[in-house]
């Protein structure tokens, strides 16, 4: 313990203190404080009038909807996201590399750009709506929106956190399982999947955390009617506008600690695995 | 289960990492693939396992040929390198997991499984480490983990690839040792991979030595170490001089000396090289096959004194060795000449061990003299 | 797999086929032709269906009613004042995270201290924050009913519904971006260099500017490039803070959603197509440094 101040002392590469200094100082006026005072504010209301704000109808109506759509969400990208990771890793096609540049996009797409143009594909007169109509099924300005939203933005989490360990598992762990007698759906659902199963959770988490506090390509294709397509970001801004501060507060805190929940949870989870991984070869 | 290897190529890309092998191994030997890096001997066991598919030839299970057969219905046990333990599965579990896999009718009932791995446990030594996981546990240990989940599908065919390459020093000898018992135990056949002369020497019935994708020489240890069918075999099995000579039908004459090995074979005439290992070079008096050299410089590393020497016709550099307490040893000053003997060694014609020279036809190459080495 | 390559016997593995599916072909760990490629085409349907056909409405759209129209909406002056604020926002938040990236990577790769791994936390803090709730944050702060409020007011500076609010929300949500792509970089590279320049009589600065950034700019960029599309991309945190004001406060997103709330569509996925430019330029630029640079970039990338 008291090794380490002396040891830093002794370092002959210069600069620690400014470039700390400074890291600090910043982080803290730009992040922490900010931050802090939602929490400040939130803890004015006391537990019961966030409890008020927050169980109030509409409010939970959106809360509802945020979180189940991004959970719905990050589980399609569950799904497809390994698939689609599986595929860049094993598989040679033409093409291969700009289709997997593509799964960035979301990331690199501004959220307004994508909200509107996910809106005008499923509008009913879309290129994707015009035939999801007459199968009775809406999409634009319905739940169902939000959920194609949510997976719009959340795919390259659960990609690119599943590909690289993908890429590093070891081909003899395949082949071991073969010249034991195992067939290829049993190596991969006995050996592959448990192997990539923790990078698949993280990504889950990830585009789930990411799909939750989502705005912009969300609200365009939402239609936003409160109590049915209504996220709780939009909400946010609407006690904004009306000058409720406390009832963004509120809503806003509720969020926050709900994230940082799953945060933690996402953190867990890597350092659960690297232990895991650490010394097994 | 005996096993034949006939006439296998495997080639990746441009590269041939194996043309024309054929090998024969008799049920319950333990073979050891023996060769530098780029031999093909990895290769030739992952196509033995049925990890790799060669062009062309057969692997012959008895006489069932496997070429073209999955691996999963080869039922080999194959021990990887690195081990290719399962990391989420317990010690147990991954023993189990060649059971678990069978098909419904075939698998024996969970009881049986557990019963069985803890018995496979019991063999590697192992016994109360089941519900560890591979994180937990030395590289020692999990290489006989491995061992223990390959035996567990009581394997027709052992296959170990390189199987003591990840541990260290210590841990491998006494594995090697553990490992060759075992092998008599169970009398398993086995094939492993090695590029340790001294741990192939140590633990195979019988050495493969492989360059280039093809086979140099099969035999028994002594046999490869005492007879080397060519200058790579000789070369790879230990330290080597070459000194130039001069062959004239039964007469090998050193390095331009006049008194020369007469030899129980009629070599064709013209330049050979002689190999001779460090040990195998002796003082002795003129007057007797041999040749004269000065002495560079003398070095004790331990036990062995080792000494460079220059051949005085030829100039070539040779190494000799000595163990310290010797009676010669203290004649090894530099700048003395001394008249050298050869214990032992072979005579192949000249230019034969160079890089890129083809394996050799080991019908004209064997001059071995060890009766004369004696004498001396 | 960076194991001694020479206890490995090369031909069973040769570098260009080692990894690679070719190996993979003859091996026998593969899936049967027809799983192939039923994967492989149920992969790019998505991918169609959930990236391509969006992008390709982008521009569709934006040219549904001729280019006349398409170029007219980008040079209206309410655009041309978007365009210029989202420039001028990320050309300040850019280089402040660039700086904070530099400072806070110099310090964690370099030293060791206690609390470090809490640091790499709240660094990353950002990137789990709804945007919204970024924005939320400063209007608590500086707004008209904020902590600051009045006194902002009394000395009438506007930080709220002007362009400090829009920057401070904006260098918020783009503040990891350079920093964790800086931070397992260095620590990788470790100090060794940096030893070997002042054991050699550099200065500090020498030794950074000649030994360090060189080692790490392959990196830099690739966090630039993420954190300044990010910064003219914002949309959530920025419509917070911006009051919305045609010509003062409107970024291109925002103007994007104003006039996609009139009901003016073309224009608005022509100015919507500028901004999915930018995200296939970075795109671009992206994969070709992790192709062409992919050793020099830090290997643990997540967003």
């Amino acid at each position: 313990m008291s090794a380490t101040p002396v040891r830093r002392a002794r370092s002959v590469i210069p600069g620690f203190g400014i470039t700390l200094g400074f890291t600090l100082t910043y982080l803290s006026l730009i992040v922490l404080i900010p931050l802090a005072g939602i929490f400040l504010k939130a803890a004015g209301l006391g537990f019961s009038g966030i409890w008020e704000v927050v169980s109030s109808p509409r409010v939970l109506a959106s809360l509802k909807l945020s979180f189940g759509a991004a959970l719905v969400g990050a589980a399609i990208n569950g799904v497809f996201g390994p698939l689609l990771a599986w595929v860049f890793v094993r598989y040679r096609f033409f093409g291969k590399r700009f289709f997997d540049a593509a799964v960035d996009l979301p990331f690199a797409l501004p959220t307004a750009v994508a909200g509107i143009a996910l809106t005008a594909l499923y509008s009913p007169n879309g290129w994707i709506g015009q035939f999801l109509t007459p199968l009775g099924i809406k999409v634009a300005y319905t739940p169902l929106g939000v959920v194609v939203a949510c997976t719009f933005i959340g795919l390259p989490f659960v990609v690119r956190t599943v590909q690289p360990v993908l890429e590093e598992a070891e081909k003899e762990l395949e082949e071991a399982a073969a010249s034991l007698g195992a067939t290829r759906w049993q190596t991969i659902t006995r050996v592959i999947l448990p192997t990539v199963l923790p990078a698949i959770l993280t990504g889950f988490a990830l585009a789930f955390a990411r799909a939750v506090g989502e705005y912009g390509s969300v609200i365009f294709i939402a239609g936003n009617l409160p109590m049915i397509s209504e996220i709780t970001p939009l909400l946010i801004i609407i006690k904004l506008e009306e000058f409720d501060y406390a009832g963004a507060t509120a809503v806003a805190g509720t969020m926050l600690v709900l994230s940082f929940a799953l945060l933690l949870l996402i953190n867990l989870l890597q350092a659960w695995v690297r232990r895991r991984n650490a010394s097994a070869r | 289960m005996d096993i034949h290897v006939r006439g296998i190529h495997k080639s990746f890309g441009g590269f041939k990492a194996l043309s024309g092998v054929d090998l024969d191994i008799a049920s319950g030997e333990l073979i050891a693939l023996l060769g530098p890096s780029g031999s093909g001997k990895t290769t030739l066991l992952r196509v033995i396992a049925g990890l790799e598919f060669p062009e062309q030839g057969q692997i012959l299970f008895g006489d069932e040929d496997m070429a073209a057969r999955p691996i999963r219905e080869r039922r080999v046990g194959f021990v990887f390198q690195h081990y290719a333990l399962f990391k989420h599965m317990t010690v147990l579990d991954n023993i189990a997991f060649g059971l678990r896999v069978r098909e419904r009718g075939e698998r024996p009932p969970e009881a049986t499984i557990r019963a069985r791995a803890r018995e496979l446990l019991d063999l590697v030594q192992l016994s109360g480490l089941e519900k560890r996981y591979p994180a937990q546990l030395s590289g020692g240990q999990r290489q006989r983990v491995a061992l223990a989940r390959a035996l567990a599908i009581d394997p027709r065919l052992l296959l170990l690839d390189e199987p003591f390459g990840a541990l260290d020093a210590k841990v491998r000898k006494d594995l090697r040792r553990w490992l060759r018992s075992l092998h008599e135990q169970t009398g398993y056949t086995t094939i492993f991979v090695t590029h340790d002369q001294e741990e192939a020497l140590e633990l195979a019935d019988r050495v493969v030595i492989m360059n280039r994708g093809q086979i140099e020489q099969v035999g028994s240890t002594d046999e490869v170490y005492e007879k080397p069918a060519s200058p790579f075999v000789f070369d790879f099995l230990g330290n080597t001089n070459v000194l130039p000579g001069e062959a004239r039908g039964r007469e090998v004459f050193i390095d331009g000396h006049d008194t020369p090995i007469v030899t129980d074979t009629i070599h064709p005439n013209g330049a050979v090289d002689i190999y001779v290992r460090p040990g195998d070079l002796r003082l002795a008096d003129g007057g007797i096959p041999g040749f004269y050299a000065d002495v560079r410089s003398t070095q004790r590393t331990g036990p062995i004194v080792r000494c460079e020497a220059q051949a005085v016709h030829s100039g070539q550099l040779i190494e000799l060795e000595f163990p310290h307490l010797h009676h010669d040893a203290p004649r090894l000053q530099p700048g003395q000449r001394v008249y050298l003997r050869l214990n032992n060694f072979s005579i192949f014609p000249r230019g034969q061990g160079k890089p890129g020279a083809k394996p050799s036809d080991p019908t004209v190459l064997i001059g071995s003299e060890r009766e004369r080495g004696r004498l001396g | 797999m960076s194991q001694d390559a020479s206890l490995q016997d090369p031909p069973s593995l040769p570098p260009e086929f080692g990894a690679g599916p070719l190996a993979r072909r003859n091996a026998a760990i593969t899936e049967a032709p027809w799983v192939r490629y039923i994967l492989i085409g149920f992969a790019l349907l998505f991918l169609t269906g959930f990236l391509f056909l969006p992008l390709a409405t982008v521009f569709v759209e934006a040219f549904r009613n001729g280019w006349r129209l398409y170029l007219a909406a980008l040079i209206e002056p309410d655009a041309l004042a978007a365009i210029r604020l989202t420039l001028l926002t990320a050309v300040i938040a850019v280089p402040l995270n660039l700086l904070f990236g530099l400072c806070a990577a110099w310090a964690i790769a370099k030293f060791q201290f206690r609390g470090k791994a809490l640091l790499i936390s709240l660094i990353d803090l950002p990137f789990s924050v709804s945007p919204v709730v970024a924005g939320l944050i400063y209007v608590l702060i500086f707004g008209a009913h904020g902590w600051f409020g009045s006194w902002l007011s009394d000395h009438d500076i506007k930080i709220i519904f002007s362009t400090p609010g829009i920057v401070l929300a904006t260098i918020f949500v783009t503040f990891p971006f350079v920093a964790r792509e800086l931070i397992p970089l260095m620590q990788e590279q470790g100090t060794d260099y940096e030893q070997a320049a002042l054991s050699l009589g550099a200065s500090g600065w020498q030794t950074f500017w000649h030994v360090t950034l060189p080692n790490i700019r392959w990196g830099l960029l690739f966090g630039v490039l993420l954190c300044n599309s990010r910064a003219m991309g914002e949309f959530g945190a920025v419509s917070v803070v911006s009051g919305h004001i045609r010509g003062q406060t409107n970024t291109m997103p925002l103007h994007v959603e104003i006039l996609y709330n009139e009901y003016q569509f073309s224009a608005a996925f022509a100015v919507a197509s500028l901004l999915a430019l930018l995200a296939l330029v970075t795109l671009s630029l992206k994969s070709y440094l992790e192709w062409r640079h992919g050793d020099e970039l830090a290997a643990t990338r997540k967003h």
